[in-house]
């Protein structure tokens, strides 16, 4: 008898995604989240639609990587930038890509505002506690007691206060439709964070309003840890201050 | 809309000037005494169906100029000094990635929070760059309604040519000042082809806007664009208006409000027979440094008339090369020179 072998692709990369090899740390959280982004993409049929934001941080050469048109914003501004690039094209989707210090710090006034008004974009908010690129100082999501480079006896919280959650004070906007925390400590967790992303983009294809997907995530190297330690640290202290959930998802979020 | 004749204060004209020059979008925020700016196109542009957004901080209102830029539309926002010193970052990161857009800077007195009367010393941020990096605007100064109308719709197509952000140069004065002025018909803008702006990446490679050049070598390459760029500037775009300059042995330099009260001065002296006339830029950069040693060739001395400590004052000290007596007369705070005190200097010239 004759074998007949037949092949079925089962995996491969996402359109969306660029071919080309990225600057990130081993074990980082930000290649697993590109990966969803683009796969959210290619499934919503949005390629040539799409428009994203890169911040200042980590990810402020995120443009290599997705095979879509990027912009790069200063420092804090992709919100605004964002804002600019939707409204005068309203039938595109648009999405900032932002680390902790980007939005949390120098940028919380856009995008509070960005939020309020209920822009039609989205953004996807990598919480690592901690400022990667700058080489591991305090981040606004730095949790109390923890060591950086600028807080080496640990946050103390009545020095430096305390760190801010964001979804919960996103959620208490009107504009925001849909904000949500998610993680990507396992496969679980990255399957429940990749729907939460095609949510956002449809809640922005719908109009509904503002959309922002949280990704508690981690940073083995400013953290001096292994990949393997730092996910057991996300899972019994980050996600001990900042919990998993749904903190706002609007009328209408649920139809999509 | 036809061309129409109509008395329109400044501020509101600037933003009509915007309209039919076909601008598309406008973020602004707050501040005195450009306000009406913002009022003017919170109504106009709705009613038009274009985009109109109250940012939430001048940081802000640049930065969506920035976005909008990017995805090819023509852009414009305006604010008064101390707004304009936060756009400056900004304004920067515009002039790195090759987009146009129009910012108009309504100056009031400072430094600090200072007053909300007109002044001129934002001179220095507005045309040496400001920001940071090697960037040099084009910067537009009307002494008129009219002036301001007409320079504020070139400034569009300016951006436009040469990618980069075109800054106007008004002030309180121009601002609140009302004025006949004849407003162009509604314009439908002849645009070079931007196959550089964000719209999504449809039958094309996408496009990436960025102002990091991490290689060092790549980063000197976008200077020397830059600079290739300023050059062809520095050499098409020098523009300027001389007023009773011939057979002067004195010249008065002025711009833009200065520029205005100064014409009467030495209209003044004129009928008294002093020889003065008056070189007025309206390009303060490129600053027409040619064209005031040319006019200034016979002329034994100078003055220059400004609302600051004196800041144009170097530009025209590099234009003449230390071969002329300059002397300066200059009003600071918020108080605007009045004819009299300016005619007095000339008398002081002429002694």
């Amino acid at each position: 008898m004759t074998q007949k072998s037949e092949e079925k692709v089962v995996f491969s990369r996402p359109k969306a995604l660029s071919d080309v090899v990225t600057h990130y740390c081993p074990g980082c959280f930000h290649g697993i989240v590109h990966r969803l982004i683009a796969e959210a993409i290619d499934e919503l049929g949005i390629q040539d639609r799409t428009i994203g934001i890169a911040p200042v941080g980590c990810s402020v050469l995120a443009y290599y990587y997705f095979d879509v048109d990027f912009a790069e914003a200063a420092h804090g501004r992709a919100p605004a930038m964002a804002t600019g690039l939707k409204r005068v094209q309203p039938d595109k989707v648009v999405f900032t890509y932002q680390g902790d210090g980007d939005l949390a710090a120098i940028g919380t006034n856009e995008l509070i505002h960005a939020a309020t008004r209920g822009e039609l974009i989205t953004t996807f908010f990598i919480n690592n506690a901690i400022y990667g690129m700058t080489g591991g100082q305090m981040a606004p999501t730095t949790l109390p007691g923890q060591v950086t480079t600028s807080t080496p006896f640990g946050r103390d919280v009545k020095l430096a206060g305390y760190p801010v959650r964001v979804c919960e004070l996103v959620s208490t906007l009107s504009g925001a439709a849909y904000v949500v925390r998610r993680t990507a400590i396992n496969p679980k967790e990255i399957r429940r964070l990749k729907r939460a992303i095609v949510t956002a983009f449809k809640v922005q294809m719908a109009g509904l309003g503002y959309s922002l997907v949280e990704v508690v995530s981690n940073c083995p190297t400013n953290w001096g840890m292994t990949p393997v330690e730092s996910l057991k640290w996300v899972e019994e202290n980050m996600l001990a201050y900042y919990p998993l959930g749904d903190y706002k998802v609007a009328e209408g979020v649920k139809d999509l | 809309m036809t061309e129409i004749r109509v008395l329109m204060k400044g501020n509101e004209a600037i933003a009509e000037a915007a309209v039919r020059a076909g601008c598309q979008a406008y973020f602004g925020y707050p501040i005195t005494p450009q306000s009406e700016v913002l009022e003017y196109m919170s109504r106009r542009m709705v009613e038009l169906g274009r985009v109109f957004v109250q940012a939430e901080s001048e940081l802000a209102a640049i930065n969506m100029v920035y976005g909008a830029a990017c995805a090819g539309a023509r852009v414009m926002t305006s604010t008064s000094s101390p707004g304009f010193s936060l756009m400056q970052e900004g304004i920067s990161y515009i002039a790195a990635s090759l987009v146009p857009c129009v910012v108009v800077n309504v100056m009031r007195g400072g430094p600090g929070l200072g007053n909300i009367q007109p002044s001129q010393a934002d001179y220095f941020q507005m045309t040496k760059g400001g920001g940071h990096g090697d960037y040099s605007p084009i910067v537009l100064a009307p002494s008129t309604v009219q002036e301001t109308v007409d320079l504020v719709m070139e400034a569009f197509d300016l951006a436009d040519k040469y990618r980069q952000p075109v800054l106007v140069i008004a002030d309180g004065l121009i601002g609140q000042i009302m004025e006949p002025v004849t407003l162009p018909e509604m314009r439908e803008p002849q645009r070079p082809p931007r196959p550089w702006a964000l719209t999504g990446a449809k039958g094309r490679k996408k496009n990436i806007i960025t102002s990091l050049f991490l290689n060092a070598p790549e980063l000197e390459a976008l200077n020397h664009r830059l600079q290739a760029i300023y050059r062809e500037i520095r050499e098409k775009e020098r523009r300027w208006a001389t007023f009773m300059m011939e057979g002067a042995e004195y010249a008065v330099v002025a711009y833009g409000t200065s520029g205005r009260i100064c014409e009467t001065a030495v209209r003044w002296a004129r009928a008294q027979g002093i020889a003065v006339g008056l070189f007025r830029p309206i390009t303060v950069s490129p600053f027409p440094y040619p064209e005031l040693w040319e006019a200034c060739r016979d002329v034994r001395k100078v003055l220059v008339v400004e609302m600051s400590a004196g800041q144009m004052l170097e530009d025209v000290r590099l234009a003449l090369k230390d071969g002329l007596p300059i002397s300066f007369f200059g009003k600071m705070g918020g108080i605007v020179p009045l004819p009299e005190e300016v005619y007095e200097a000339i008398r002081g010239l002429a002694a």
